[in-house]
């Protein structure tokens, strides 16, 4: 690291940075603060410039033992320590020769009688790096000093001699300072090639801490504000990453919990991406939550299950009654089960933590019940962009992920498109209530999934010992029948078909009882008709008898009265009309 | 005048002034110090007081280890308590001031 300087100076390469350690800061500034440089680190009372400085020392001296200074202007270095040892950073065991503190703490009763300088300061601060082989030195509170001298002329001067010592020095320099305190604010801003700012305001009774960088000389930094928070190590700045989309699509499906919910979304969710699961309370939100993460373990994937404001005893107590059990993951090892509160806890630390518990784990799913809790306390705003960077984060980290979300009303408002969430989640289960013939009922509707071709229809979900299911409903009238009604639908199309069957053979059995009557009596039929042409064979005999016989007479008669035989016949008609 | 001279006069002769003087090589706020001090102990200690100047620039190490600061800086170490000044000390009235001396002109 030390060889290339001379290089690193001649030719245009990037600006040589040196990390602070600070994962977050140093993904905002491309790679630390500037080497051999000075950077200036401006904020309000209590905005973590002491700390933020500090810890970049401590850092240098552990990670890479890089010995530092800290010129302590506003504070004792016993007040120095006392602070820093509220941080995991074994301050105390850190040799001067590692990080050495001077007290500048300038008492507040020292007498100033006309215009004085740092060059001594500067001259026992350059035997000092000597000695212990500085890299970083710190001036905290350099405000404090400048103040002192009581003249914007000597301030000036005594910057540009604080300056060219720096530049002479080889050393990289942070500055702090109170926000417009010094009178030459605008030049000590000037005078540096880094600015960075950190800002503690309130919203909605809750402190919310931010960083920015404000500048940054010859290199690019993110520019945006981004959420800053005290850990057990220190300052965390939630900027692991660099803040653009870049998730992989994975086109592998993992079960969203179980089969019919997985043959709903055409196969299950896509391996990273992101389930939001709304509804009121206790439509078993947590039921599907607890279920993807049963069948995530049952993977053996590493899971991660963040609850809030429910202790984790209680959830899995709660989900081994509907059969989801997940003491035995924990035990193994394999699922991580973190309940958190979220009273007076700031979205923004919210977010720390649970990233924090991602580094931690490593899962490849998780679980937060419910999102909604980080929009609890704290203003809404804030909520809204530490739920999207958190979904964001998640993906970037290619964990799948199920969210929770309560919903205050019926249907898809409340929360969870307050925190707008559902407009970055790939899938968008809904789950409510059907409230008829006395009953309620669980209802459960895929609002979007994106890339598939899910189902439209909306199930009843159904919660036994064996687990959550699904089960089809009807739709009668336009109204959709659940639970009993359900039920008794089942009942009576069931009732209905037996009945439709009996009638059916019945019919038949008509049907056949009318053809063996017809038959019988086409049968009778056949009897009357032979029984006619027997008797119209009969009556035939005695016509022809009978005509013969009348016949004969007739002639007789003709013969008798010397009738014409052309008449003879209109005659005889003419008779037989008169008889 | 005169009175408060001569009522002022035996007190350097009891109680023996130790001063200390940290400067920075030939800075000008320090030669100016020196001058300025040399000037107040001539006319308000008689040479009832022992002053001793320490350039930070050839022993920084021992400033440091004193609690210099800045520069220049006057300690006076005796009569107690142990007062400090900072400054070229052109302001003859702090200076008689932290160094308990009433000065001759209000």
């Amino acid at each position: 690291m030390e060889t290339d300087i001379g290089t690193s100076k001649a030719a245009p390469h990037p600006l040589p940075k040196l990390p602070t350690g600070i994962e977050g800061f140093d993904h905002l500034s491309h790679g630390g603060f500037p080497r051999h440089r000075t950077s200036l680190v401006i904020g309000g009372p209590g905005a973590g410039k002491t700390v933020f400085a500090l810890q970049c020392l401590v850092n240098a001296a552990r990670q890479h033992g890089a010995p530092g200074i800290f010129v302590a202007f506003e504070e004792s270095s016993s007040q120095i320590i006392a602070n820093g040892n509220t941080f995991d950073w074994s301050l105390s065991s850190l040799t001067p020769e590692k990080l050495f503190i001077m007290d500048a703490h300038l008492s507040p009763t020292l007498i100033t009688a006309g215009d004085f300088d740092l060059v001594g300061m500067l001259a026992m601060l350059a035997a000092k790096q000597q000695e212990i082989g500085a890299q970083w030195i710190v001036f905290d509170g350099i405000d404090v000093l400048l103040a002192l001298l009581q003249d914007p002329a000597a301030e000036v001067r005594e910057l540009y001699r604080l300056r060219d010592w720096l530049a002479a020095s080889a050393l990289t320099a942070i500055l702090t300072a109170k926000t417009g305190s010094a009178p030459n604010f605008g030049f000590l801003q000037f005078m540096v090639d880094c600015v960075v700012r950190l800002e503690r305001h309130q919203e909605d009774r809750i402190s919310v801490q931010t960083l920015q960088i404000e500048k940054y000389r010859g290199s690019g930094y993110a520019a945006a504000e981004f959420p800053l928070s005290f850990g057990p190590s220190g300052i965390e700045v939630d900027a692991t990453k660099a803040p653009d989309i870049g998730h992989k699509a994975s086109m592998q499906r993992i079960s969203a919990g179980f089969e019919r919910l997985d043959a709903m979304l055409g196969g299950g969710v896509f391996r990273g991406s992101s389930t939001l699961i709304t509804g009121v309370p206790g439509t078993s939100k947590t039921t599907l939550a607890g279920k993807f993460i049963e069948a995530a373990c049952q993977r053996g994937e590493r899971s991660l299950f963040v609850s809030f404001d429910e202790g984790a005893e209680q959830i899995m107590r709660n989900l081994s009654s509907v059969g989801i059990a997940l003491k035995a993951h924990v035990k193994s090892g394999l699922l991580r089960m973190h309940s958190a509160r979220t009273e007076g806890i700031s979205a923004e630390d919210h977010l720390l933590q649970i990233s924090a518990l991602i580094r931690e784990h490593r899962p490849q799913c998780m679980v937060i019940d419910p999102l909604t809790a980080i929009a609890k306390s704290g203003a809404l705003g804030a909520a809204r962009t530490v739920a999207n960077r958190l979904i964001y984060r998640i993906k970037d980290e290619d964990i799948s992920l199920m969210v929770t979300a309560l919903s205050e009303a019926e249907g898809l408002g409340g929360e969870a498109t307050d925190l707008q969430v559902s407009t970055i989640a790939d899938t968008w289960i809904h789950l409510s209530y059907l409230v008829r013939g006395g009953e309620r009922n669980r209802a459960l509707t895929i609002v979007k999934s994106r890339g598939t071709a899910h189902s439209n229809q909306v199930r009843e979900l159904i919660l036994s010992d064996a687990g959550p299911s699904l089960s089809d409903v009807y739709t009668a009238g336009g109204e959709v029948l659940m639970g009993t009604l359900r039920w008794e639908k089942e009942a009576e199309e069931s009732a209905k078909q037996t009945r439709h069957r009996a009638e059916f053979e019945h019919k038949r059995r008509e049907l056949r009882l009318a053809e063996a009557n017809t038959s019988a009596q086409i049968k009778a039929l056949q009897l009357d008709l032979e029984r006619q042409r027997a008797a119209l064979t009969l009556s035939s005999g005695e016509d022809s008898l009978h005509t013969t016989s009348s016949n004969l007479r007739e002639s007789e008669l003709r013969k008798r009265r010397g009738a014409d035989p052309a008449r003879a016949s209109t005659k005889k008609h003419a008779n037989g009309a008169a008889k | 005048m005169t009175r408060r001279a001569a009522k002022a006069s035996p007190a350097p002769h009891t109680t023996v002034v130790v001063l200390r003087l940290y400067v920075a090589g030939d800075a000008p706020n320090s030669l100016q110090a020196i001058a300025n001090l040399e000037a107040i102990c001539a006319e308000h200690l008689k040479g009832g007081h022992r002053l001793e100047v320490v350039d930070i620039l050839e022993d920084p190490r021992r400033a440091m280890a004193e609690g210099v600061l800045v520069t220049p800086s006057l300690n006076k170490l005796l009569p107690l308590p142990a007062t400090q000044v900072v400054g070229n000390l052109s302001d003859k009235k702090r200076v008689l001031l932290a160094l308990g001396i009433t000065p001759h002109v209000a």
